[in-house]
């Protein structure tokens, strides 16, 4: 199944589309509004006027899921909160990227106890890692940046929906003893 | 009309009042199905992921039209479990995780910590004066710096992002001079039970001193900004009222307190760290609504600028030890700036390794097992940019807290919550909760 | 307050801090470092350390707490039969009393005008749990504005098999976050609150996250080519 412009572009022009397509969306990947702990200040403070997030056209935060592309999951996720996250990042609009800030949204950092969820990449898929306690703004600014190559960089292929869908069941699948999960690059099953 | 997602749920026991769940669809469909159902009653739903609800915390609004008749408030959506691990860590690393838990007042958190250990241990008057000195400098950048955010995400929700930028300007000034000295912009962790981390670098107090400026200017800023601005003042004047018996009822301090014409600050009701000795005015305001707790954090903050000035011409006048003298708590080294950015001071590791195995076993025993405190309970509390900010430790004797509690002014003072907002629009909402200035970090823990 | 003889007693020179009583149900340290799993090598195995909390204190207690301790008794419906001890620790005052006269007891020190502790900063949890009988308990914080800020604190405490203590929200209204955040964290019933739920976890959350016998619940920190238990689940220095 091909959902969206993949599968309206005739074969020979795939390569310059997907340059074209790379560009815009990464050139406006707007963020939801969602700030967990104390890397939201940060987040709050890379969007004011010393860091200046709208260098990048990112100064957008939009409050409502839908009209995002990307989620910062900036801080802790409790175990009452997990099943909120996974619904603001289901109701985002594909495409859509997460960006898990900060040691606690990666791996529970320096709270490894019954109440937090041993990083968010349990509950979202996540394209890049964003440590530090919290990180700095300009790091932030750093990851956005890198995830934007990745963006510009991303082939088009099967639509992103199903492959998200197929990455997931894979991760969620119960191996066997001894057995390794498939690899993933770039969120696509190698 | 597709009415799948407005159905009423099945085995609703709502027999005479129709009962409407509406998640997704078309708000018009929506709309359309409760005026077909029911009378203009709404329950509303607000957060934990929502722009003005200060960070994760969930409204549960009945509405009567425009008009809040009933406010539940659900938190715990970023709960920790920090108390708990407090327990299993030394009482020098409590530090780092109290800071964590209001973290726009993280210096705050740790004085009140550090205060608490050092009354369980009966070392309270064995702090340096220069460590109190540098302690009640912090503890008043972190109260302006806390009252800046207030002051500008509550501007920001209610539409003003420039509140915001504004505020985040000043702050940085001071997150600045908080990197120079901690390390960290955040979560700084620089607090130690007996002292602090690590002097100030030499240059520090001028840079503050520089630093002034800017902060002051963006305060003056927002006063421009705000306190003639026809719309914030209707916005805010009247809005969210609390007398001082709900005060008192509710548990309610800090700002909010002051703003109904009570002068209570524990910084001047009952001194620590020196406070008996600086001058200041205890700010009151007595219209008892977000007007009056918009001005009580705005001249509090020039009160804080005023004893920080006064900190800084103490601090260049009086050079001396950071750390009590007692070799038994007092943390073995100084940190210094190694090629890595961090490290140990390259004297001390040349002293552990090639010259005193006493004390490389010293420094390892204090640093992996931690001082033990003797047997009992403590409660203190301090004057919090929130309020009263008080620490429950309970020791067993060994070298981690038995029971660490901490009672977060947020916690307690989002209880009003609902007293401020019945009765007053959904607008409201936003204004009387961003008048008590909740940190969510603080409220669950 | 059963015995009489324990609050008036002996005076001392050093009033402020009470007597130290070895408390029984305070964890005990065998051996010098504690680490069980290895042999004792260091000579230090035999030794048997008893941690020790401070008792009840004796008369004068000091400053203000003996004028504060005496209106509290003079105004309690039980003439002080509720109250279990006193102590004086640190330059804090703690009345421990019977969980059934909490709520007078808070009453009159909200309301007696040379008490007047008009304002509650919370209750908190503390669970001991070899404390046998009197497991849970807890610790409610009183603040005076009308004398300065004096503060004081009541302690009581519940069986583990019977978690019930009466609620206060009738006499500081602040206590109702509290009182759910206690009955979250360590199962403490409190009898009469208008709506005991569950605050800070969900509400299908099972089991009592601040008590003793709740694991932190951590788990294992990978790194390449190793792994580290929770902290937990480390070795530790003693029990």
């Amino acid at each position: 199944m091909a959902d969206g412009v993949e599968g309206k572009v005739p074969a020979f022009a795939l390569g310059s589309v997907a340059k074209v397509v790379g560009t815009l969306r990464a050139g406006s990947t707007w963020p939801v509004t969602m700030g967990l702990a104390c890397c939201a200040i940060e987040m709050m403070a890379a969007g004011t006027a010393r860091f200046d997030l709208s260098r990048f056209g990112m100064e957008v935060f939009r409050a409502s899921p839908r009209q995002a592309d990307l989620m910062i999951v900036s801080g802790r996720v409790s175990h009452k909160m997990a099943p909120v996250v996974r619904r603001v990042y289901d109701q985002m609009a594909e495409p859509k990227w997460v960006i898990s800030m900060g040691a606690c949204a990666c791996t529970g950092g320096v709270f490894n106890n019954y109440a937090l969820v041993q990083g968010c990449d349990h509950v979202v898929p996540v394209d890049i890692y964003l440590p530090g306690c919290p990180p700095r703004p300009e790091m932030l600014i750093h990851a956005i940046l890198e995830l934007h190559q990745q963006i510009k960089a991303e082939p088009l292929g099967p639509d992103r929906a199903t492959v998200a869908r197929a990455v997931e069941q894979a991760a969620l699948a119960t191996l066997a003893p001894g057995e390794a999960r498939p690899a993933t690059v770039n969120g696509v099953l190698a | 009309m597709n009415t799948d997602h407005v159905a009423p749920p099945p085995d609703t026991e709502f027999d005479d009042a129709a009962f409407v769940a509406a998640a997704g669809g078309d708000w018009s469909d929506v709309a359309d199905e409760i005026a077909r159902l029911t009378e203009e009653r709404v329950v509303v739903n607000m957060g934990p992921q929502h722009p003005s609800t200060h960070g994760v915390l969930r409204l549960i609004l009945e509405l009567s039209g425009e008009t809040v008749t009933e406010t539940r408030v659900g938190v715990g959506y970023l709960h920790t479990g920090i108390e708990k691990t407090m327990e299993y860590r030394t009482w020098t690393q409590g530090v780092a995780l109290t800071t964590r838990m209001d973290y726009v007042a993280s210096m705050a958190n740790e004085l009140t910590y550090v205060l608490a250990v050092e009354r369980l241990l009966g070392i309270t008057g064995a702090v340096p004066p220069r460590a109190a000195l540098i302690r009640m400098l912090m503890a008043e950048l972190t109260r302006v710096a806390s009252h800046l955010i207030a002051v500008g995400t509550g501007g920001n929700e209610l539409g003003g992002t420039t509140l915001m930028t504004v505020g985040f300007r000043g702050r940085e000034e001071i997150l600045r001079f908080f990197e120079m000295v901690t390390g960290q912009r955040m979560n700084n962790a620089y607090l130690r039970v007996g002292g602090v981390a690590q002097d100030l670098p030499p240059d520090a107090l001028a840079f503050l001193r520089g630093a002034f400026g800017g902060v002051l200017r963006s305060i003056d800023d927002l006063e421009d900004l705000l306190m003639k601005n026809p719309i914030y003042r209707g916005r805010l004047e009247g809005i969210g009222y609390l007398d001082l018996a709900g005060c008192m009822a509710l548990g309610i301090t800090g700002p909010v307190l002051r703003a109904t014409g009570l002068p209570f600050d524990l910084r001047r009701a009952a001194p620590y760290c020196g406070y008996e000795d600086v001058e200041f005015d205890v700010v009151t305001e007595t219209t008892a609504d977000a007007w009056g707790r918009f001005m009580v954090r705005m001249r509090e903050m020039r009160q804080s600028m005023r004893i920080a000035a006064q900190c800084i011409e103490r601090l260049e006048a009086s050079p001396g030890p950071v750390m009590v003298a007692d070799k038994r708590i007092a943390w073995p080294s100084q940190l210094s700036l190694g090629p890595d950015g961090q490290g140990q001071s390259p004297a001390h590791v040349r002293e552990m390794l090639s010259g005193s195995m006493e004390s490389l076993i010293h420094h390892v025993k204090l640093v992996t097992e931690g001082f033990r405190v003797p047997a009992g309970q403590v409660f203190v509390q301090t004057e919090h940019p929130k309020g009263s900010h008080g620490v429950h430790l309970v020791s067993d004797g060994g070298p981690r807290p038995y029971r660490a509690h901490v009672r977060e002014p947020s916690f307690n003072n989002l209880q009003a919550l609902a007293a401020l907002c019945n009765g007053g629009t959904v607008s409201d909402v936003i204004v009387g909760l961003a008048s008590l200035d909740p940190v969510l970090g603080g409220v669950d823990r | 307050m059963s015995d009489a003889s324990q609050l008036s007693g002996p005076a001392t020179d050093d009033a402020t801090t009470g007597s130290l009583v070895p408390v029984d149900w305070l964890p005990t340290r065998d051996g010098m470092f504690g680490a069980p799993d290895s042999g004792d090598t260091s000579g230090f195995g035999g030794l048997h350390a008893v941690e020790e909390m401070p008792g009840p204190s004796p008369r004068p207690y000091g400053e203000w707490f003996d004028d504060a301790v005496d209106t509290l008794i003079a105004n309690l419906p039980g003439g002080g039969e509720e109250i279990e001890k006193v102590v004086v620790d640190r330059g804090e005052l703690t009345v421990y009393v019977s969980r059934g006269g909490v709520v007078a007891t808070l009453q009159a020190l909200r309301d007696v005008p040379a008490l007047r502790f008009e304002l509650s900063l919370g209750v908190s949890g503390v669970h001991y749990p070899a404390d046998a009988g009197r497991e849970l308990h807890a610790v409610y914080h009183l603040v005076s504005i009308t004398h300065g800020a004096r503060a004081l604190r009541v302690e009581t405490a519940a069986p583990a098999a019977d978690p019930h203590v009466a609620s206060t929200v009738s006499v500081y209204p602040a206590h109702d976050w509290h009182e759910r955040e206690a009955y979250d964290m360590f199962g403490i019933v409190f009898d009469g609150h208008p709506a005991l739920a569950r605050i800070l976890m969900p509400n299908d959350w099972v089991g009592h996250p601040g008590c003793k016998d709740y694991p932190l619940g951590g788990v294992n920190v990978q790194f390449h080519g190793a792994s580290v238990p929770p902290v937990d689940e480390r070795r530790r220095y003693y029990s």
